[in-house]
Order: C-alpha cells, then sequence, then structure tokens
C-alpha cells in the first residue's frame, strides 16, 4: 500500500495509507467502527477505486488488475452471506466453480475444505439455518477453496462467543502456520488479535497511528513511565502527592484510597516498604502490565487531543471501552 | 494439499467460464424458486383453459366462410374465443409482465442484502458476468416455457385435428414466441433496473408493479383526460381532422409496452389485420378482404417490435451502466 487515499465526497475515509505486510505473517488492522479498515480492505481487492495512491498485492496493482489480485487473495466480508436455499456444500462448490476448479474435482474438494474448518457434520445442511460460528467457518472454507496466498479476514470474530472465538483463531493461526499463508485480518477486539498477529497496526479516522508487533507498541509508547503499580489502601488518605516521598516514582496520582504510582524502574516492594512503614493498611497490590487495550487506548486518547473535530466517533468508541 | 494446488494448471478444458457457471445456477435458482412455479403454473392454466375453449369453438371458427384467416387453422386455436375466456395472447400481455417482474425484482438486490454480493465480487469474476447471467437465466427461463407451450398446442392440435400446418403458420407461431419473449423480457430488464436502483427487495417489486398497473390501467385514461382537454372535440372533424386526431391518440397509446405487444400479436395472429391505425375509405376500396402474406405481417408489426426491443435494451443498459458503477457495500 502506498499513499493510499480514499475519499467519500469530502470525507477522508483513508488518508495517506503506507503500508507494507511480508509474506507469510498475520497482520492485524485494529481501529474503532468507521476508522476505515473496510474501505482499506476494499481497496485491496479492487471492490473500490482508491481516489489516489495505490494498492500492490504480489505485486499486482489491485484496481487496475482486479481479476488476478481476487485468484490469490482470498476475502471474508465481516457480514459474510450465503445463499440461504442451498447447501453449505453446494454454495461451496459455486464458489469453487467460479474460481475454475474442474468439475471432476470441485466436489472433493470442497468436502476435504468443509472437513478442515470443521463442518463436517453439516455439510448437507441448508446454510440458512447456520449458526453465526458456523457461517464464518464456512466463510473460511470459502475462502480457502480458492488455494489463496493471502487471506483477508474483516471482523472475522465479529459476533461469535468467546469459545468460538478462540477456536476460530487458532484455526488461522494453523492454517497460517502449514500452508504459509499471509493473513491480514481487521478486528476492533484487541484480546483476540494480541492472541494470533505478528504484527499490528492501529488505525483511527484514516490514519494509521503505529503499526510493530506488540512489544515495540508497549516500548514506544510508555517509554516514560513503563511500570505503573496500584496501591489499594483500606482508608482513603488526603489527596497530598507532595507527602508520599518515593524515590524512583515519577508519577503519582491518588484517587480516594487508590494510589497509583508510575516510574522508570520496578519498585513494587519500595512502594509496599513504605505504606507499611507509614502505617497505613494495604489491601492490594496490582502490578499493570500493558496489553494491546492500554496500547490501544492510550494511542486513541493522543490521537483525540490531536483531532479535536473527530470527536463524535471518538466518544462513542470511549463510551464502549468503558463498559468492559 | 499439493494434489490440490496442482489442479489449477491441469486441463483447461473441463473449467467453464464464470459467466456459464453463474448462469447455470441462475437458472437453477429461478426453476426452484416458488414464485416461478406458481406463475408458470398460472400460465400454463390460464394456457390450457384458452385452449380448451378454442377446441370447443374451432369447428365454428373454421366453417365461418365470411373470415379470410379460417384456413389458418392454429393460428384460430390461439386466438378463437366464444367470449368466455381472453384468447391465450391477451392473457401473455396480462401475465407476461409479472412473470418478468418476478424473475427479476430482487436480482442484485436480495444478493446485496444476504451478504453474497460482496463475496461473489471477491472472486475471480468480472462484475458484469453477475448481472448478464442473470439476465440470460431469465431469459432462458422464459423463452423455454414460451417455446414448449406453443409447441405443445401445435402437436395437440395435429393429435386432435390431424391438420396438416402450414410453413408461414408454423413461423407466424414462433414469431409470435419470440415476441412474447421480448415482451417478458422488457419487463424482466425493468425490473432487474429497479432492483439495481433499490436496496430493498419490496420497494423495487412494489415500483415494479405501481409501473405495471400505471401501463395498464392508469395510462389510458390519463390519455383520455388529456386528449379531450387539449384536442377539440372529435364529433365537430371533418373526416381528414378525425384521421389525424385518430392517429395522435394512438401515438401516445404505444407509449404503453402492452399496446405494441396487442397490436403486434394480433397482426401476426390474424393474418387480414393489414393495419393498426385508421383506414380512409379509399384506402380500403378495391381492397380484398384477403390474408397478409407473411412478410407483409411482418412489415406491418416491425415497428412495435422495434420499439419493443429498444425499450428492453435501454433498460438493460441503464441497469448494467449503474451496476457497474456501484459501491460495493453492504
Amino acid at each position: 500500500m502506498n499513499g493510499l487515499t480514499k475519499h467519500y465526497g469530502s470525507f477522508k475515509a483513508v488518508d495517506n495509507l503506507h503500508l507494507s505486510i511480508n509474506k507469510g505473517e498475520i497482520f492485524g488492522l485494529l481501529g474503532p467502527n468507521g476508522a476505515g479498515k473496510s474501505t482499506t480492505i476494499l481497496m485491496l481487492l479492487g471492490l473500490t477505486i482508491p481516489t489516489a495512491g495505490e494498492a500492490r498485492i504480489c505485486g499486482i496493482n489491485a484496481s487496475r488488475n482486479p481479476i488476478p489480485v481476487k485468484r490469490k487473495v482470498g476475502y471474508m466480508p465481516d457480514n459474510v452471506g450465503f445463499y440461504n436455499e442451498l447447501t453449505a456444500l453446494e454454495n461451496l462448490i459455486y464458489i469453487g466453480r467460479l474460481n475454475g476448479i474442474p468439475e471432476k474435482e470441485v466436489k472433493n474438494i470442497a468436502r476435504e475444505m468443509l472437513v478442515e474448518v470443521g463442518l463436517e457434520t453439516a455439510i448437507n445442511k441448508k446454510t440458512g439455518t447456520f449458526s453465526r460460528g458456523m457461517k464464518q467457518r464456512l466463510g473460511l472454507a470459502d475462502v480457502l477453496i480458492k488455494q489463496p496466498e493471502v487471506i483477508i479476514l474483516d471482523e472475522p470474530t465479529l459476533g461469535l462467543d468467546p469459545a468460538g472465538v478462540k477456536d476460530f483463531l487458532e484455526l488461522i493461526r494453523q492454517l497460517n502456520q502449514r500452508q504459509n499463508l499471509t493473513v491480514l485480518l481487521s478486528s476492533h477486539h484487541l484480546h483476540q488479535v494480541q492472541q494470533v498477529c505478528n504484527r499490528v497496526g492501529i488505525f483511527v479516522a484514516g490514519h494509521l497511528l503505529a503499526e510493530g508487533n506488540i512489544e515495540t507498541l508497549t516500548g514506544n509508547l510508555f517509554k516514560t513511565a513503563p511500570y505503573v503499580v496500584q496501591v489499594t489502601l483500606k482508608t482513603a488518605i488526603m489527596p497530598d502527592v507532595q507527602a508520599l516521598q518515593l524515590p524512583g516514582a515519577e508519577k503519582i496520582t491518588i484517587n480516594g484510597d487508590v494510589i497509583e504510582i508510575s516510574g522508570q524502574e520496578d519498585i513494587t516492594p519500595d512502594i509496599v516498604r513504605y505504606f507499611v512503614h507509614k502505617g497505613f493498611d494495604v489491601t492490594s497490590v496490582q502490578k499493570k502490565t500493558y496489553g494491546l487495550d492500554e496500547i490501544y487506548q492510550q494511542y486513541f486518547e493522543n490521537n483525540l487531543k490531536e483531532n479535536a473535530p473527530n470527536e463524535k466517533s471518538g466518544r462513542s468508541f470511549f463510551g464502549r471501552f468503558k463498559k468492559h | 494439499m499439493k494434489s490440490q494446488a496442482g489442479l489449477f494448471s491441469a486441463d483447461s478444458k473441463s473449467i467453464s467460464s464464470p459467466f456459464l457457471v453463474m448462469m447455470r445456477k441462475e437458472v437453477a435458482d429461478q426453476l426452484h424458486s416458488l414464485r416461478f412455479i406458481i406463475l408458470a403454473a398460472l400460465i400454463l392454466f390460464t394456457f390450457f383453459g384458452s385452449m380448451y375453449v378454442s377446441m370447443a369453438n374451432i369447428s365454428k371458427a373454421i366453417a365461418n366462410s365470411r373470415d379470410p384467416d379460417r384456413l389458418f387453422l392454429y393460428l384460430k386455436l390461439l386466438t378463437t374465443t366464444d367470449g368466455s375466456l381472453p384468447p391465450f395472447h391477451i392473457f401473455v400481455g396480462f401475465l407476461g409482465p409479472l412473470l418478468g417482474i418476478s424473475l427479476g425484482f430482487d436480482a442484485i438486490n436480495s444478493e446485496q442484502s444476504n451478504g453474497t454480493l460482496i463475496r461473489l465480487m471477491a472472486q475471480p469474476v468480472y462484475r458484469d458476468s453477475l448481472i448478464n447471467a442473470k439476465f440470460v437465466a431469465s431469459l432462458i427461463v422464459i423463452s423455454t416455457l414460451f417455446l414448449s407451450l406453443n409447441l405443445l398446442m401445435i402437436g395437440g392440435g395435429l393429435m386432435i385435428t390431424g391438420v396438416r400446418i402450414e410453413p408461414s403458420e408454423f413461423i407466424r407461431i414462433l414469431c409470435f414466441v419470440v415476441l412474447s419473449i421480448i415482451y417478458v423480457s422488457f419487463w424482466l430488464n425493468l425490473s432487474i433496473l429497479l432492483s439495481v436502483k433499490f436496496r430493498q427487495t419490496a420497494t423495487s417489486a412494489l415500483t415494479a408493479i405501481a409501473i405495471w398497473l400505471f401501463f395498464t390501467i392508469f395510462y389510458q385514461i390519463l390519455v383520455n383526460i388529456i386528449i379531450k382537454a387539449v384536442l377539440p372535440d372529435p364529433n365537430m372533424l371533418s373526416q381528414e381532422q378525425l384521421i389525424s386526431y385518430n392517429g395522435i391518440v394512438m401515438t401516445f397509446l404505444r407509449f404503453v409496452p402492452s399496446q405494441l405487444y396487442t397490436d403486434a400479436t394480433t397482426t401476426l395472429l390474424m393474418p387480414s389485420v393489414r393495419s393498426l391505425g385508421p383506414l380512409t375509405m379509399e384506402q380500403m376500396a378495391g381492397a380484398i378482404p384477403s390474408p397478409l402474406s407473411l412478410r407483409e405481417s411482418l412489415l406491418v408489426v416491425w415497428p412495435q417490435v422495434s420499439g419493443l426491443i429498444a425499450a428492453t435494451v435501454v433498460c438493460f443498459a441503464v441497469s448494467y451502466y449503474i451496476f457497474m458503477r456501484r459501491e460495493i457495500r453492504t
């Protein structure tokens, strides 16, 4: 992807995106709803023409030569749908035929694919009766039947129950390892992405804010204060920050009986010793480690400060997040 | 896995093009859909009903020596009636639009709302294959239906009466079949156009039916009202003015596809019809009331046929254009 830009009228859905994904890796495209993830994916497939810039997959320009790109890339849309009146096998055979699989083999290949994604019991069931999880699995079979080099999954875990998500991601990881597939998946579920992705890109309001593996992202973001310790006391103390004399602590916030201390080094034992020495009753001490959640939120907050006009999407996203 | 990877290079002859694959699937879908079965059954019933009525009256019609068309037994079979049931071609004029609409009204938008459109477009197929396949598949279904019905009629007639069919009669019936197909495909294309335009299947179906109702019922009323308001009273006009007055009325009525269809089928199935407009006494003088030859009948209906084809092509072109420019997003 090179300077990829898409405008819808005056609205910039994707703004000057530069990103390259290596062969054989699982790349997670992270971002809140409406960040431009799906638009980016559609441009990669040549289904939407970029306003500027170009998308190349396996060296092929997607908007000029969509057919060879579509031969190499399997795409599963976020709301994957099937012909309800056909069975799973028939749906799959149809797609197989469209991909030019010879008539003699198409049935066997379709059957193999269904077994591979774990739908062997539902081969002859109509897809209208399928649950969300089964549809996602069928969608994956649908993507794999063309023997792609790259698979693109748009929100693959949306609407699945936790066990389903786990199975599904495990399936993706296995495929990635076994067939050396390149996988690009978009999501706003951070934990799930964290489980499978080699690298992630954080994408907000059309901009790619950061990319890299999770360790690099954490490092970049929390350079100033990588360690945070949260201490809960039995009784609230006066919010007098200066009164707390802690060597090594860079930032201390007091909120009732919860005290958050961040610093360059891991000084948890010192903190506990300090509080005990001062005669406070410590009820819990918690050392925070950074997951994608925090990274994401942090990036997002930074972006919000820079881009005040984007308040609307930001607030809804933020509100959704607080419920977790 | 390895054996599968090799499949794509292996024998390319048995691989059919995406267009053919889509067409096959669409034909199967149409034939399995309940609405097609219902409408086909309806057309079948009216066909057998009108055949029954015409069979009962055929001897009278043939014996009528004042009718110049009496020698065309098979055309008579299609057009004779005792007034209890309209002949088959009138039924087609009425049911054909419904058939066309029912085959096409959800062509594109149901794929879109089901989420199958984007999945299809992510396959290595050209976008126009889909809309072409939808159109051709429905066309095949319609053609098969009409052709087999008429061949059934001819065969039944042969069995029952034992009268040999004239080649010109056979060609007239084939032309009637082609005309019916063009007429239904006009409505089919109109409904495909609406299905591209509207995202809800219900909206496109209702709009198509509204257009059909407008043309079948309200258009004539509207034309009459406007003509009464704008043009002078025909009773006050001279002979020549009356002719041009009728000409104007007919021209406006011929904007309706069903009018074109009725005009064209009447001429084809009743060889003695020699003009669709009013004839003057001078033109009639010296004319022998005899059937026209096939070529002459075709010449008379040609404007109607080309009008229908043009309307069909325009509808298809517009829906093609809109579909190709459309953002494929759910």
